[in-house]
């Protein structure tokens, strides 16, 4: 969101809070990877902890950069 | 819904999830983040205009988004997985039939009048077009309703918590509750906004890989459909409307004409065009353009709500080994409809993606309670304390009613819940009571833009007729069981079709005694209406845009998608 106001885009706030989670969920994805819990969930051969969390720390890099306050002013 | 939730506590003594400390911190970091942007946007909300309309200078993606988060509360994502598992992809008439429609109807017809008359509020508008009476029907109405639904919400997402979770009850309540007071009192709408743009993603992220994952195990749509055929033989879940021809051939007992006109006409435009809750995100939008187009772009991601809601509650009856249950049939080894979602949440989610996915959870609770609160201030400030306590008061004095208007929201609120807690029964008397109003103001509001000849004692009248007919009918029904085969007009008809022809004959008898008030009653001349009535007004032109950036190009595009969307799954 751009104004007048010099009010920081939501898509920053946005962008920080999902590259935090992409950090965590990734890092715990890479942790179940190398160890398996004993009662894993179902597909958790998948790794989706791995890939999304991947996905959410890219999505919320871009997101950041993109709209970082002093960037755009 | 008080049934599902009280049985739901009282059935099952063990928490269904444990949170790792990865999902904790995904939580808290939540509740850091909101906090922290309602902080944030406290200086930039100093006028009545920044504070109750967001300073008007939204983007229409920002408007949409929040437009559409506004409605996604926690009950909602729950609530419909629920029905999907109980009924079927019949769930998805809520967020088809039952939204696109009016929601572009809204941004192509009635949002230039909403935005032109500059109104703060839909009982605003009112006031415009009806005079002061039909105002402050409207605000007394909405304003009680609106925090009564809170506090319902409230308690209804406190106890699912405490069953999924094992939280403590009040530690739900007053945390969330405190934390939605805390940012809208500081940010006012802005900060809502800002906030229910940032649900919307969660929402999304954390409940999308349910549907994935699912979709993989079930070896895509065919293999899920598969599935269900063979754990539930000779039903039908995975038609839209081929099974809406008679009362007898779906388990919802209604037919195609109570989805259509009941709910596809009245309910879904009464909602989504009058009810302040979300009328309010779009009025924040900074231009004419923008306001119409926020609508539309929330139509588009409205239509992908059922992938993550309805989509859950269909893999559930393909792959949950267990076969869930009514609430009446609910006992200490079985889970209920209602249990869906979080079901499979814990199924497919490991560390920090469960968190992810209860973060979800909690944001849709939080996006539609924030939107109750600033709804609520903005029709007590404007409508009801400026309008009959204190007319000629400073904007900054305004402003201050506001932000305590929201602590007093929250606090009503909290009080509902607790008295819910004690007497579960209120929670069906105030969701009935919600129902009463929206028809008929559908009615109201749409003769009131469309047909200048309707005076203000026929908007009046229509109004009182309109809610106090839905009132009779409920009641009718509520002490003699078996005049709902005279309301929905079939025998078979169950509770659900009930709410559609209710809805339906309350709306038919407020346009009928609107218009032949208004026939009866001397008309305002059209100079008095100019901004306010269709035919009065002269509304901006669109012939200098491309025809893509055109609101009509991109309503007509949603409604071609619509309907292939129909077509593919009938």
């Amino acid at each position: 969101m751009t104004n007048g106001r010099g009010l920081v885009s939501i898509w920053f706030f946005i962008g920080v809070l999902l590259f935090a989670y992409g950090i965590l969920i990734l890092s715990s994805g890479v942790y179940q990877y190398y160890n398996p819990p004993i009662h894993d969930v179902v597909l958790g051969n998948l790794h989706a902890g791995v890939w999304w969390g991947a996905f959410l720390l890219v999505l919320g890099a871009f997101y950041t950069y993109q709209f970082f306050p002093r960037r755009n002013k | 819904m008080s049934p599902t939730y009280a049985l739901l506590l009282e059935t099952v003594s063990q928490k269904l999830i444990s949170l790792s400390a990865v999902d904790i911190l995904v939580i808290v970091l939540y509740f850091c983040m909101v906090l922290g942007i309602g902080l944030y946007l406290k200086r930039y909300t100093k006028t009545g205009e920044d504070f109750f309309l967001a300073g008007r200078e939204m983007t229409q993606w920002v408007a949409g988004l929040s437009f559409v988060a506004a409605n996604l509360g926690s009950l909602e994502l729950m609530g419909w997985a629920a029905a999907a598992y109980q009924y079927g992809i019949l769930a998805t008439h809520w967020y088809w039939i039952g939204a696109i429609p009016a929601m572009l109807f809204l941004g192509i017809v009635m949002m230039p009048f909403y935005y032109i008359s500059k109104t703060h509020s839909v009982p605003g508008y009112l006031k415009l077009r009806f005079g002061e009476s039909s105002r402050t029907l409207a605000a007394v109405s909405f304003g009680l309703m609106t925090v009564f639904m809170s506090g319902i919400n409230m308690y209804s997402m406190a106890l699912v918590m405490k069953v999924i979770l094992g939280w403590d009850i009040h530690f739900s309540i007053w945390v969330s509750s405190l934390t939605v007071a805390a940012y809208v009192f500081l940010g006012g709408l802005l900060s809502a906004i800002f906030n229910e743009v940032l649900q919307f993603f969660l929402i999304w992220l954390g409940a999308i890989l349910v549907s994935v994952i699912g979709l993989i195990e079930t070896g895509g749509w065919n293999g899920m459909v598969h599935r269900i055929a063979a754990n539930f033989p000779g039903q039908d879940y995975t038609h839209l409307w081929s099974t809406l021809g008679s009362f007898r051939d779906n388990p919802m007992g209604i037919h195609w004409t109570g989805i259509v006109l009941g709910l596809g006409w009245v309910i879904s435009f009464g909602y989504w065009t009058t009810d302040f809750l979300v009328v309010q995100r779009v009025l924040a939008a900074r231009d004419l353009r923008s306001a119409k187009m926020a609508p539309i772009i929330g139509a588009s991601f409205k239509m992908c709500v059922p992938f993550i809601v309805i989509l859950p509650g269909l893999l559930g009856l393909a792959v949950l080994p267990i076969k869930l249950v009514g609430e009446s049939q609910a006992g200490t080894a079985v889970h209920t409809y209602n249990e869906v979602l979080p079901l499979m949440l814990a199924r497919y989610c490991g560390p920090g993606l469960l968190g992810l996915g209860i973060t979800a959870l909690i944001a849709g609770f939080m996006s539609g309670m924030a939107g109750n609160v600033s709804a609520f201030a903005t029709v007590w400030t404007y409508d009801i304390y400026r309008a009959l306590i204190r007319k000629n008061a400073t904007d900054t004095h305004y402003v201050n009613m506001g932000r305590w208007c929201t602590v007093l929201g929250v606090l009503v609120s909290i009080g509902t819940a607790y008295l819910v807690m004690q007497f579960l029964s209120i929670m069906d008397y105030v969701q009935a009571l919600f129902s009463f109003f929206i028809a008929p103001l559908f009615g109201t509001v749409v003769l009131g833009m469309l047909w200048k000849r309707a005076t203000s004692a026929g908007g009046f009248w229509g109004l009182l007729c309109g809610t106090f007919s839905s009132i009779g009918m409920w009641a009718w029904v509520k002490l003699d069981p078996s005049a709902l085969r005279y309301i929905a007009l079939s025998p078979y008809a169950k509770d659900m079709a009930e709410n559609m022809y209710r809805a339906l004959w309350s709306w038919i008898i407020c346009v009928v005694v609107t218009v032949v008030v208004s026939l009866m009653t001397r008309p305002r001349p059209d100079s008095a209406l100019e901004g306010l009535v269709y035919g009065c007004t002269v509304l901006p032109s669109e012939e200098h845009l491309p025809m893509w950036k055109r609101p009509i190009f991109w309503a007509v595009a949603v409604a071609i998608v619509f309907t292939i969307m129909n077509l593919i799954f009938w």
